[in-house]
């Protein structure tokens, strides 16, 4: 018998299915993925599909109900206190498992197991900085307090119970696609997303890149390159407010002018990945006096990257002493920006500077001891494991010193300036239960209680604001906050004692807050706090036009619906360019210009300053802005060293206005001497070579221009999972702060009458799978502008229309 | 007759298998399988397998995707790429499955016609 094509049929048998089980780099396993029973077509979800389902769990105490509506908002009613937890977490996974894992893998830095080597970099990054080090500090205070230990088992078991039920076939479609398995939750895995977040609004700074500088410029110079405040502030606590005398007083070494300074710097000193500066928010409430109503509005609208599957699962959550409605963050439990029946709550961000570099002297290269306070101190070392997907693990090791750990040295990054030993002094890493805030907050009856509640917060500080049916508004910029010197931390410090470590921290009664202010309303967008009335150094990446809208528009208000705040939302109205064109069109020289230079100019000229999504003047503006701050700047920072850094839009705005001569407008590498007039005009001519291009590719109008797209959490990798091209306004120094994948990522608005009535919407879907039609659902409303009212269910409700399906849990 | 009997039972018993087995290529074994039952001249037997998986499979996800009014399997047809299209898509996935029932297939068919 011949045996040979019996071979043949076999191996190729057992090849082809050894191939189609593999995934080949970006290619996944194909027979696995396309499998109808197992695969992609599993997450297919049925259009009708029914949500309905009677389950029974171990881990709970008693019955809980969810009734979830026809957006797929879960309305969830506990019959015993700890059970909506559990269901919050159950629920979490079973719509968005895959980004919770994802994400707190990203915190942990772990993302090398799923994506191979490129995400190496990345992870190191985190571990460096003490992502986990700081987790497990936050692990510990949440399992020495018996009610965050209590609801965050609760959470993780709910969470657990899901994962414990899913087979291959149910697996969300990016494990599909990636070739890996979800691992159970842990108590961690919350730690780690709280300090994700902690990270993306805390984590901001540019320590580095400000000491590199010191290489070029006096501090003297920088100050006036990056000024502490804005000529123009609207602080959140009104200008002129008189503050009490400071309770800490710090007090700088006596070495700070010569070793600190006036110290040069050599070379350049980077970051890695940090987080968008642009992240932040807006949030205002206002008072029944300028309501129609006579009850309180509140708004808030976090602006964060723009992602799917969405930061944000809409729901609510209601046992026998709480009922909260609003968005929780999948990953950890209770309601993040919502009300509750007595109040409203919501957050910006404080845009505090918390963390500060300290330059370590190590005895050599094993970098186990260092110099501090006269002796050589043992550093603890910390060896990180980075598993990397087809390749071996990573081995790195990071030595803990007094004021953090040693992010940066001559192993990492690459291009690091040699022997420059960084540790980081971070607030995230200092011992604190965020989430203790929530717990009291989403039962909070009143002002009191609120302001109870938000001493549990520590960091990232917030701007929280506050309403409630009593009548109050309130905001509070709370945090724990270092009590700083003037310019400490403004550069990297020397660390050789401990004579340049923060003194102590602000009294939390001395943050910045407005209580039922006389003018009727409490706003805030990420603008400095205070203004230098304030008897602290506070630095930080503040932002400033924003607040002059809202606080203008604000004021001009009365007789307010919440109608009038969902337009102050969506409002385009740019302050920063209302500020600049009057003065770019003051010093442009019009005998100079060529026609296609007239003609982008006559738009500007009838510009009302709106950034709507047809117009076309948006894009020329930022276009002829950019070129300018080019044209001033460049001739001085092209000398240095800097690659990024340069003085913010407002600082170069504020300058020309306040002074037409401003030292920096003149060209120092050429013999004449540039007026502002000349740069003004070269900024437009060298605008107009940009700017004819984009009308080629008809990219001049601003929503064109921005493509504001909802990418998902694997970016351009699976482009197709994500919304491009949106038509939508809005922009940087705007209320509506939409840009290209940043922006407002969920808008509220919630009237504190008797029944209380609110609105909410954010771009995205309660589902996190690619295959359902709740996955993007509510994204073309977002882009409008427009809202959904959001059901604040009660039990008898039960058996109303919007009810579609039900789910019932309960013990064993 | 066999032709006919061989390529249902396939369909039927992948089908069943593919409920409650985790390993999405457990129909391999199965059309190997039924290949040394019931027995079929090499070619014959390749047929049948290729095509008890080309019906199942290209059927399954033509079902699921009408269900699903094409949302995931349009994403996914750009993904691959496949154009976009997901009656491509369909078509691939029923041809992946044929190919390796039909080779499995044939794999039998000679293993019960060398003993």
């Amino acid at each position: 018998m011949n045996r040979v094509p019996l071979i043949i049929a076999v191996t190729l048998t057992v090849a082809f299915t050894f191939v189609l089980n593999k995934q080949w780099g970006g290619v996944p396993a194909l027979g696995k993925f396309l499998s109808p029973q197992h695969g992609l077509w599993q997450n297919a979800e049925p259009i009708d599909q029914d949500f309905s389902a009677d389950l029974k769990l171990n881990g709970l105490l008693g019955k809980t109900e969810v009734y979830f509506d026809e957006r797929l908002v879960p309305h969830i009613f506990a019959s015993v206190e700890g059970d909506e937890y559990f269901v919050q977490g159950y629920l979490h996974a079973k719509f968005r498992l895959w980004q919770m894992e994802f994400q707190t893998h990203a915190a942990a830095g772990r993302i090398s197991e799923i994506v191979g080597d490129k995400g190496l970099e990345f992870d190191r990054t985190k571990r460096r900085l003490g992502m986990v080090y700081a987790a497990e500090i936050l692990l510990k205070e949440f399992e020495a307090n018996t009610i965050t230990k209590t609801f965050m088992d609760k959470y993780t078991e709910g969470v657990n119970a899901y994962i414990n039920t899913l087979t291959q076939a149910q697996l969300p479609v990016e494990y599909k696609l990636l070739n890996y398995k979800p691992e159970k939750w842990s108590n961690l895995k919350s730690a780690l997303f709280i300090k994700q977040m902690t990270e993306t609004l805390a984590g901001f700074v540019d320590d580095l890149p400000m000491t590199s500088a010191k290489g070029f410029f006096s501090d003297e110079q920088l100050k006036i390159l990056f000024p502490q405040t804005p000529d123009s502030l609207q602080a959140i606590v009104p200008n002129g407010t008189i503050f009490p005398a400071a309770a800490v007083h710090p007090i700088a070494p006596a070495s700070a002018d010569s070793l600190y300074l006036n110290k040069k710097s050599v070379g350049e000193l980077v970051d890695k990945n940090l987080p968008n500066p642009e992240n932040g928010s807006n949030n205002w409430a206002v008072a029944g006096s300028k309501t129609k109503s006579g009850a309180p509005i509140l708004a808030n609208d976090p602006h964060l990257d723009l992602s799917l599957p969405s930061i944000w699962y809409e729901m609510q959550m209601t046992t026998p002493t709480m009922n909260a409605y609003g968005v929780s963050f999948p990953g950890t439990p209770g309601i993040i920006i919502g009300f509750n029946d007595s109040i409203a709550f919501g957050f910006t961000n404080s845009q505090r500077d918390v963390r500060d570099y300290y330059e370590i002297t190590f005895k050599d290269d094993s970098r186990k001891q260092y110099w501090f306070n006269n002796e050589w101190k043992n550093a603890e070392q910390k060896v990180e494991t980075v598993l990397v997907k087809g390749k071996e693990p990573f081995l790195d090791t990071v030595s803990y010193t007094v004021f953090g750990p040693v992010m940066y040295d001559n192993s990492f990054p690459s291009n690091q300036v040699k022997d420059k030993n960084l540790a980081v002094r971070w607030a995230a890493h200092d011992v604190s239960n965020e989430l203790l805030m929530w717990y009291y907050l989403d039962r909070a009856k009143n002002y009191e209680d609120y302001k109870a509640a938000i001493q549990y917060f520590s960091c990232p500080a917030q701007n929280m604001i506050f309403a409630s049916k009593k009548g109050d508004i309130a905001i509070w910029q709370q945090g724990r906050l270092p009590a700083l010197w003037d310019r400490q931390g403004v550069y990297v410090m020397p660390g050789v004692d401990s004579s340049y470590m923060w003194q102590g921290y602000i009294p939390s009664e001395e943050n910045p807050h407005s209580v039922n202010p006389e003018r009727g309303f409490v706003s805030s967008a990420n603008q400095r706090p205070v203004d230098n009335l304030y008897p602290y150094f506070i630095p930080g990446g503040y932002d400033l036009y924003r607040g002059i809208t809202i606080n203008k528009k604000l004021a001009a208000m009365s007789a307010i619906t919440p109608d009038d705040m969902m337009k102050l939302h969506n409002e385009n109205h740019n302050e920063f360019a209302a500020t600049a064109v009057p003065l770019l069109l003051k010093y442009t020289d019009e005998s100079q210009l060529q026609t296609s230079e007239k003609a982008f100019l006559e738009i500007i000229k009838g510009w009302n300053f709106k950034n709507d999504f047809n117009e076309k003047a948006p894009t020329i503006f930022k276009i002829w802005y950019d070129s300018l701050e080019v044209v001033v700047w460049e001739d001085e920072f092209a000398k240095t060293d800097l690659k990024k850094l340069r003085p913010s839009e407002r600082t170069l705005l504020e300058s020309l206005l306040r002074d037409s001569n401003f030292v920096f407008i003149n060209n120092i590498s050429t013999d004449k001497m540039e007026s502002l007039r000349d740069v003004v005009t070269e900024a437009l001519q060298k605008a107009t070579v940009e700017l004819g291009q984009l009308e080629k590719e008809n990219k001049l109008v601003w929503s064109n221009y921005q493509n504001t797209t909802v990418y998902h959490l694997l970016k351009n990798a699976v482009l197709p999972f994500a919304k491009t091209g949106l038509m939508v306004g809005g922009g940087q120094h705007v209320v509506n702060a939409t840009q290209h994948s940043h922006g407002p990522s969920w808008r509220m608005v919630v009237h504190m009458t008797n029944e209380i009535e609110a609105y909410g919407v954010y771009p995205g879907g309660q589902s996190g799978n690619p295959g359902s039609k709740f996955y993007d659902s509510f994204i073309a409303e977002w882009a409008a502008g427009k809202y959904y009212s959001l059901w604040f269910m009660h039990q008898q409700d039960r058996n109303d229309k919007r009810v579609k399906w039900k789910m019932s849990f309960d013990k064993i | 007759m066999k032709f006919f009997v061989a390529s249902l039972l396939t369909i039927l018993l992948s089908f069943i298998s593919g409920l409650y087995i985790e390993f999405w290529w457990f129909f391999v074994v199965i059309a190997f399988g039924v290949a040394l039952l019931v027995h079929q001249k090499p070619w014959k037997a390749f047929l049948s397998g290729f095509l008890a998986l080309f019906l199942l499979w290209g059927s399954l996800s033509y079902w699921i995707d009408l269900k699903n009014d094409g949302i995931l399997s349009a994403k996914i047809a750009v993904l691959l790429p496949l154009g976009g299209s997901s009656i491509l898509l369909i078509i691939v996935t029923a041809f992946i499955g044929g190919l390796l029932a039909g080779l499995s297939a044939l794999s039998g068919a000679y293993v019960r016609k060398v003993s």
